[in-house]
């Protein structure tokens, strides 16, 4: 079948005679279109996977997406992507897009168990409609709920704060980056009184050595891997070490390669700060003027169901959160335990690597950048791992400087821009403020221009517990959009399906796509993604960026935000609020919730005619003003002078994203140090103004184990995450024909010497069973991730290996973040 | 010397009509006109995947053809033909770059690294491959023979132009 240059061109030759024929095109130089018809109409986006925030161009023709690149104006990714990136024009063009909502029926009626039946718009909000006013009549507001995303637009979380908290009086609103980066806001706000990264990617130029603390960038944050090859490979001296469960891509880079037994880090992280307090390295100026030091509760259980008899033996389950002050001294004891050997016997990882690492730490001279993402925030100790990281950057004085700074990568595109900044937490509101707080719930209220009392102090059900009272009937209405839950819950088959098909639930699931979430709802609405719709993201650094509206959506596959500020027309104030709060505001009495949310004088402010007119912009003309401006404005006053400003609007459709706080049109690099930020005034140095005195917390923290670990029933660890070639649950990314076939099903990556032991071979099908269930996938001895003995790694992509069948719903207590690096499997091979 | 060129390549170029049937028929309607009511693809409605015991999908052979595959758009980074498997690219060697660097291209007759590998961040052109390219598999990919679990309908550029509206400038 093979052709020789000769034939192949004559064979050409004669196709292109044939189809000039048929074709006539507007300019061309031979078999080159040259002219106005070979332009492309490009502009900017930032990427719709991870929470690197790469800006793509966008080249569209004649109403299609026909190619994408990486933005070379960009600051993050300067004209890179990665393969995901890279293939972003096709995500898409699934032939399975869905465009028309979808019920589940049985004789033109709604039937739990009936089939998907194509109903309009309006009757799909009729139903919607008719359940939700149910739900909320028979138990009230706790029985309605959404959850949302760390993918949704700042727009569309905005816009779903403002209608559960305040408009349905529901905190039961939690995006999916709770199971993301939970105990990395936790991090923060224990330890800086403040959300989000001190520093910025630029600190990848600038340091000496960095720290992987259970991040494989190499696949997950492949272009921020870029910038730091980059560094390894042309900066002198410049180290890096890798710290994970298991050996995978990263350790490829690693000048200290580290495999550690699960749950041991919090012991190398204690034996480090140890190490810089008996070798002298404590930057005693700093820590005397910066930092408190706090001993936290111990023994806080594992977020399990209370009835679980773990959660009954914890002495201080429901104390999680307290600690008390402590001095220096009382530190340095608790820390002092924590030795070489210890940390050596826990972890298993060598002891002069152990001293490396801990070297480059306590170094004055050396800048360390230390980076994590789900390693430590999926743990049952989460909070504490990062907590314990900041320790070990504020006892040496290096953070929040170029090139030395504690980083927490996040996972999804607008997890810091929608789900923290917005607040969509079921304990939060925008600008890092709580619902539990009177000032802050009142401060939102009179923004949204709200009476008094509108949004509850109660914390909503969070995303485990949503599942959870979802099986228990107790949330009866919800509504999931832009995320794949069904697929990426813990204990799916235990704890989220049930719940899903609970008759006394309604579930509608928003997505593009026909995903196994939306096969389980009662109601699927077709979604518009992307380009298709107007938005904006905030990635991990502090960037925020906007992108206009590039392609039309699938006839009848509308936006989240549609949908949202849509359904929100159903509802009057009086229908769900109690008299006595409207009798606060007489003057909302028989509006809808539209009316009172949406057009507020502040949100309809802008004018259709402020629209780009270049673009289309599909909610605005639905609307009749510019929504997403309007809801952007009003977001932006709950940051602007207050730590977290925005830019205006027009700018971010300028630039390449900017890092808040932006301050008279300058962003900031590094927070909390003078020079750098402007809310630290001269002479002050540092300051980390988040907590009140200006200082950060040193958390004395102890090592406890995991939830579930290896025993002889279930003798293997489990530990689930990403590959590089999809994003999340692959709903996008399968679809991708090349991607598919890059990397078709997840495996079970494995030790060869714990295959040969169960006598199964690379590619054999087996069985991996947890105590609460089981899924089957093909053994892997020689892929890109090397477990150790005793350990094996299966991806979550694939809709074929449903792998959170088998983990365990155990959350860190204080952030209520799954776990789904640690739990108790074992393997049985299929007989074929 | 042969250049050797698999067939395929043409039968892509004759495969265009398909692809085009598929976009008009399909979701691309830019135009905002409304499709035929209430159609879609048919959803199972069926017992959920999550209580079924699916076995595993057979495993899937790597394509290993050497041949080139045409790129959806110049941007895309070319797929990689032939097998990668236990291919080292640390901090001690790339094997990549055994074949495909500039000064090895006439002895392997592979493709050259593209010019823009060459480039820092700051887009000058170094004497060798920038250090920020250095992990090829974070763009580049193998592909096995797996089948797409559903149909595709991004149309490149040749095909959306074939089929647009005769009038140039037509919005």
């Amino acid at each position: 079948m093979l052709l020789s240059r000769r034939d192949y061109l004559k064979a050409q030759a004669a196709a292109a005679a044939a189809a000039a024929a048929g074709v006539s095109l507007p300019a061309s130089a031979g078999n080159l279109l040259t002219g106005e018809g070979a332009k492309l109409t490009w502009s900017k986006a930032p990427c719709r996977f991870c929470g690197t925030g790469c800006s793509v161009m966008v080249g569209v023709k004649d109403g299609n997406v026909v190619a994408t690149h990486g933005d070379v104006k960009s600051e993050v990714n300067r004209g890179l992507n990665c393969v995901k990136g890279y293939f972003l024009s096709k995500i898409m063009y699934g032939e399975d897009r869905l465009t028309t909502p979808l019920l589940r029926m049985t004789n033109g009626k709604f039937d739990k168990e009936g089939e998907f039946t194509p109903i309009t718009w309006d009757q799909a909000f009729d139903i919607m409609a008719e359940k939700w006013k149910e739900a909320l009549k028979k138990k009230g507001p706790t029985s309605v709920g959404m959850f949302g995303s760390g993918q949704w637009t700042i727009y569309e979380g905005y816009a779903a704060s403002k209608f559960m908290k305040a408009g349905l009086r529901s905190n039961n609103l939690d995006p999916n980056a709770r199971h993301c980066m939970a105990s990395a806001v936790m991090g923060f706000m224990r330890t800086f009184g403040m959300d989000e990264p001190m520093g910025c990617y630029d600190d990848m130029e600038n340091a000496d050595a960095f720290v992987l603390w259970g991040s494989n960038m190499a696949e997950m944050h492949p272009i921020l891997w870029t910038r730091i090859t980059d560094r390894r490979l042309s900066h002198p001296g410049c180290k890096v070490a890798v710290l994970s469960t298991f050996e995978h891509r990263s350790f490829d880079l690693a000048d200290i390669g580290m495999v550690f037994t699960p749950g041991s880090d919090l012991a190398i992280l204690n034996y480090i700060a140890n190490h810089i307090i008996q070798t002298g390295k404590v930057d005693k100026d700093f820590v005397a003027k910066h930092c408190n030091f706090k001993r936290g509760r111990d023994d806080i259980g594992y977020g399990l169901r209370p009835e679980h008899p773990l959660e009954k033996k914890a002495k201080n389950a429901d104390k999680a959160t307290e600690s008390d002050p402590i001095s220096f001294e009382e530190f340095a004891a608790f820390v002092a335990p924590y030795t070489l050997d210890k940390a050596h016997e826990l972890s298993g990882v060598p002891k002069n690597r152990l001293e490396a690492l801990a070297a480059l730490y306590a170094d004055p001279k050396v800048k360390v950048m230390s980076l994590w993402t789900m390693g430590f925030n999926q743990h049952v100790r989460g909070v504490w791992a990062n907590n314990l990281c900041y320790n070990i950057h504020l006892l040496t004085g290096k953070i929040a400087q170029p090139g030395n700074g504690p980083f927490s990568l996040t996972g999804q595109p607008s997890a810091c821009g929608t789900a923290r900044e917005v607040g969509t937490f079921s304990h939060r509101l925008p600008a890092d403020m709580v619902v539990t707080n009177p000032e802050h719930r009142r401060h939102a209220e009179e923004i949204w221009k709200l009476p008094d009392g509108t949004i509850p102090e109660k914390p909503g059900y969070h995303a485990v517990l949503q599942d959870r009272m979802l099986k228990d009937g107790k949330l009866n209405a919800y509504w999931v959009q832009c995320n794949n839950n069904m697929q990426t819950a813990p204990n799916t088959a235990k704890e989220t399906f049930p719940g899903y098909r609970n008759p006394e639930n309604f579930i509608v699931v928003s997505d593009p796509y026909p995903t196994v979430t939306a096969l389980a709802a009662d109601l699927i609405l077709p979604t518009a993604m992307w380009v298709e719709k107007e938005g904006g993201y905030g990635n991990a650094e502090r960037r925020t960026q906007l992108w206009r509206q590039l392609v039309n959506a699938p006839d009848g596959a509308r936006s989240d935000l549609w949908q949202i500020v849509e359904f929100s027309k159903r509802f009057t104030v009086e229908e769900v609020w109690p008299e006595e709060l409207l009798a606060k505001k007489p003057e909302l009495r028989g509006k809808t919730l539209f009316d009172v949310l949406y057009r507020n004088g502040q949100v309809d402010r802008f004018p259709l005619s402020d629209c780009a007119p270049e673009y289309e912009n599909f909610e605005a003309k639905q609307f009749g003003f510019y929504l997403q401006k309007g809801l952007f404005e009003e977001y932006a006053a709950f940051g602007r002078g207050h730590g977290h400003d925005l830019a205006d609007f027009e700018q971010y459709h300028v630039e390449r994203g900017l890092r808040w706080p932006v301050v008279n049109g300058q962003e900031t690099k590094w927070r909390y140090r003078e020079g750098y930020d402007p809310y630290v005034k001269a002479g002050e140095g540092v300051r980390f103004y988040g907590n009140k005195d200006g200082k950060a917390n040193v958390f004395a923290l102890p090592y406890e184990p995991p939830a579930e670990s290896p025993d002889a029933d279930y003798p293997f660890w489990l530990s689930t995450g990403r590959v590089i070639e999809h994003w999340h649950s692959g709903s996008m990314t399968l679809r991708v024909p090349e991607l598919r076939k890059a990397f078709p099903n997840a495996v079970a990556f494995m030790h060869p010497d714990d295959a040969k032991q169960l006598n199964v071979r690379r590619g054999q099908e087996v069985r991996v069973t947890s105590r609460r269930g089981e899924v089957r996938v093909r053994v892997e001895t020689r892929g890109r991730n090397k477990p150790p003995r005793g350990l094996i790694f299966v991806p979550f992509f694939d809709h074929t290996v449903l792998i959170n069948k088998v983990t365990l719903d155990a959350t860190d207590p204080i952030s209520k973040q799954t776990d789904y690096k640690k739990c108790a499997v074992k393997i049985t091979p299929v007989s074929a | 010397m042969t250049s050797r060129i698999l067939i395929a390549a043409l039968v892509l170029t004759a495969a265009i009509p398909a692809l085009l049937m598929g976009g008009v028929s399909g979701v691309v309607a830019a135009d905002g006109k409304p499709g035929p009511a209430l159609s879609g693809p048919v959803v199972s409605s069926g017992p959920h995947p999550i209580t079924l015991d699916r076995p595993a999908e057979a495993t899937n052979r790597e394509i290993v053809d050497d041949v080139k595959r045409v790129r959806n758009y110049a941007d895309q980074p070319p797929l990689i033909p032939h097998a990668v498997r236990d291919y080292q690219i640390d901090l001690n060697v790339n094997k990549c770059l055994t074949c495909h660097d500039r000064r090895n291209v006439e002895g392997s007759q592979a493709p050259m690294v593209s010019v823009t590998h060459f480039q820092d961040r700051d887009g000058q052109t170094l004497g060798t491959v920038s250090p920020r390219r250095y992990f090829c598999t974070q763009c580049h990919v193998p592909q096995t023979d797996a089948k797409p679990i559903v149909g595709n309908r991004f149309r490149d550029f040749d095909a959306v132009l074939s089929t647009a509206p005769a009038k140039e400038g037509a919005k």
